[in-house]
């Protein structure tokens, strides 16, 4: 079956210095009806960027997106206007963000962003759009929706709000809906609450979800496949019980030999020694050369490509070998 | 809200009071008495100037002066022009009306020149809107408004003759709105070309910030088109600050006034106020200082509740 999202050869540059840098260069992947991938990763190295150049939301005149394909639906959206941009938004590709206090316009009551979204396309009548926010809350557990309608963010709780981003996203049902560290800003049990909710609500509508996260105990419990990201390319990605039971990328090894537990927050351990490169610094060979165990002489200069491991890919010489034999 | 509204009231009566206090001290340390200025007959003999000591209450302590005044002042009485004779609330009252209708149709010029060009500016970087916009608050940032004003007569009174350079309507008596409007261009302009340039700047930054804002992000994320993001999301944001920059130029604005009024013989109080400096005429000067200092405060009254419409925090605090 065709897959529902095919991305090929992402590449977003920003401009920094007068010089155009890569934050992400070199991203392939596809994504399934209904299936929910997670993309890991330390801060910075590039999650928020690759998620929100497929919806060409970075700011135009200091980032330039370019990819060989984005596939959605069969449909290459990467070469549309910004017009027919704007129908995918929303109605094909749903967002959430991180930070539910700064992504709800403070001025703005609460209900009148939630119409907006049932009306932006006109898939909910004017007259009965009110109803509409008022139903889409009570599903996304927001308590006396009729009450919270008329309030304005600040009066919200964080989870509150978060679950109003949720609702926002869900209310033109799209196919994909990409939840950019959904629970980061969150305490844990409204994390767990907050991700229960986006199960459940996936389960009802059959939306794919791309998931960000930097939190290995979420990723274990979402996600049906996992792709890890370093200094802003892909370097593993699997099936998740193959990602746990079985990593690749030494990079993933680390991550995981490191974490004692599985709930442990990958960005507040210092997992593995050294530091991430810069973008204005990137290293000529393969990006995790420094901090890696089992590097070799080739990858101080040479960048490795993907290798294919049965239902995995790993950018790493070691793979290089075994695929010879 | 109303908390908000009344907290200001109440923060608006001591400031008022201390206004007060400091037009009176520095009324009182400028030199030269009044007594001087109103009888400048050298043989006036010391008794003769005596009596009017007593009679204008000069021979009290300065606290005692000040309180009598406030007492005045607090009834309505703002004391005789020593210049003219009358009172002084009719001299001031019959210059007001030129004053507000020069400050407010020069502030509701510059807000729908500079609110436009501030927009597109922020929109389009790098455009002619944009050129002229830099050149404008560059112009205004520059010229103060004395040498505008003279600029202004030479080119389009003496030069081209388009423009009359002084008064509000011309010598034959009749009098109707259009001669008004044709004598008011001239100095609107002139007393808005910093206020152009200050609002332009103050638009264009708090555009290109709103901009970067998460929740703009959010709202092009649900698929809005950018007029919408524009009106529905960024305007009501940008012009909190904005409002802001407006309060800051409620003084400047009267201030200009009376530069302007002056240069272009315009009847309000500010060419009333260079009068009474002129002449020593400290019952006016006084006067105007004060009610001009009021209808500061009632200006920023009035910018508080504009920022109760915009932000729904400080309704709701
Ligand atoms: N608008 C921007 N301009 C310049 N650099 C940016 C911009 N947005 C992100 N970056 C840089 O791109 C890199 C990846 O950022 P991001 O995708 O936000 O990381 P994360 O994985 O934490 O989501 C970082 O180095 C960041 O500094
Ligand atoms: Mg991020």
């Amino acid at each position: 079956m065709e897959p529902l999202l095919d991305v090929r050869n992402l590449k977003v540059e920003f401009k920094i210095d007068k010089k155009w840098v890569a934050a992400v260069e070199d991203v392939h992947f596809q994504l399934k009806a209904g299936e929910t991938l997670t993309i890991v990763g330390e801060s910075g190295c590039g999650k928020s960027v690759t998620a929100m150049s497929m919806l060409r939301l970075l700011p135009k005149t200091t980032a330039q997106i370019s990819a060989d394909e984005i596939l959605f639906q069969g449909r290459d959206i990467s070469k549309l206007s910004d017009t027919e941009m704007t129908k995918i938004r929303g109605q094909g590709i749903g967002m959430i963000f991180q930070d539910s206090m700064t992504s709800l316009n403070p001025v703005k009551t609460v209900g009148k962003q939630l119409d907006e979204a049932f009306l932006v396309h006109g898939s909910v009548d004017p007259a009965e759009v009110k109803q509409a926010s008022i139903n889409l809350l009570r599903e996304v557990g927001i308590s006396s929706p009729e009450q919270r309608y008329k309030e304005y963010p600040h009066q919200l709780s964080g989870g509150m709000r978060q679950r109003v981003m949720i609702a926002m996203a869900l209310a033109q049902q799209p196919a994909i809906i990409i939840a950019d560290e959904p629970t980061t800003a969150l305490d844990v049990t409204i994390q767990a609450q907050i991700l229960e909710l986006l199960k459940k609500l996936q389960e009802k509508s059959g939306s794919a979800i791309i998931l960000i996260t930097h939190d290995m105990g979420v990723v274990a419990e979402m996600a049906d496949r996992i792709i890890v990201m370093y200094a802003g390319m892909f370097v593993e990605c699997s099936p998740t019980k193959d990602l746990f039971t079985n990593p690749l990328h030494p990079y993933t090894r680390g991550l995981l030999t490191a974490i004692p537990r599985k709930d442990m927050d990958i960005d507040r351990l210092n997992v593995i020694e050294g530091t991430v490169p810069t973008l204005t610094d990137m290293p000529k060979g393969c990006r995790f050369y420094d901090r890696c165990e089992s590097r070799m002489e080739r990858c101080k200069n040479e960048l490795p490509p993907l290798y294919t491991r049965g239902e995995s890919s790993v950018r790493c010489f070691l793979f290089d070998a075994k695929d010879g034999e | 809200m109303l908390k908000f509204v009344g907290k200001r009231l109440l923060i608006a009566i001591p400031t008022f009071i201390g206004i007060t206090i400091l037009v009176y001290v520095l009324s009182s340390l400028a030199p030269g008495t009044p007594l001087e200025m109103i009888f400048s007959d050298p043989h006036a003999t010391a008794e003769q100037m005596e009596v009017l000591r007593q009679r204008y209450g000069l021979d009290q302590p300065v606290v005692v002066q000040y309180f009598n005044w406030l007492k005045q002042l607090l009834s309505g009485n703002l004391g005789i022009s020593y210049r003219t004779g009358n009172l002084v609330w009719v001299d001031i009252a019959e210059r007001v009306g030129p004053t507000l209708l020069l400050t407010f149709s020069s502030l509701t010029f510059s807000l729908l020149v500079a609110l436009p060009l501030g927009i597109i500016s922020a929109y389009r970087p790098y455009s002619i809107w944009d050129y002229i916009s830099s050149a404008l608050s560059f112009v205004g940032a520059a010229m103060p408004n004395f040498f505008a004003g003279l600029v202004f007569v030479y080119l389009f009174s003496v030069k081209l003759n388009i423009f009359p350079s002084g008064g509000m309507y011309d010598s034959s008596g009749t009098r109707s709105l259009g001669m008004l409007l044709h004598h008011l261009i001239l100095p609107m302009l002139v007393l808005s070309i910093q206020q152009v340039g200050s609002l332009i700047r103050q638009t264009r930054g708090s555009m290109l910030e709103v901009q970067q804002e998460d929740y703009i992000r959010t709202a092009r994320s649900k698929g809005l088109f950018e007029s919408v993001i524009l009106f529905r999301h960024a305007l009501q944001n940008a012009f909190i600050p904005i409002v802001t920059r407006i309060g800051l130029m409620i003084p400047f604005l009267f201030g200009g006034a009376v530069v302007t009024e002056q240069i272009f013989a315009w009847p309000g109080l500010g060419s009333l106020m260079v009068l009474a400096i002129n002449s020593r005429d400290y019952p006016v000067i006084m006067g105007i200082t004060v009610f001009i200092a009021a209808a500061v405060l009632v200006g920023n009254i009035v910018i508080d509740l504009i920022y109760c419409l915009l932000d729904p925090k400080i309704r709701y605090e």
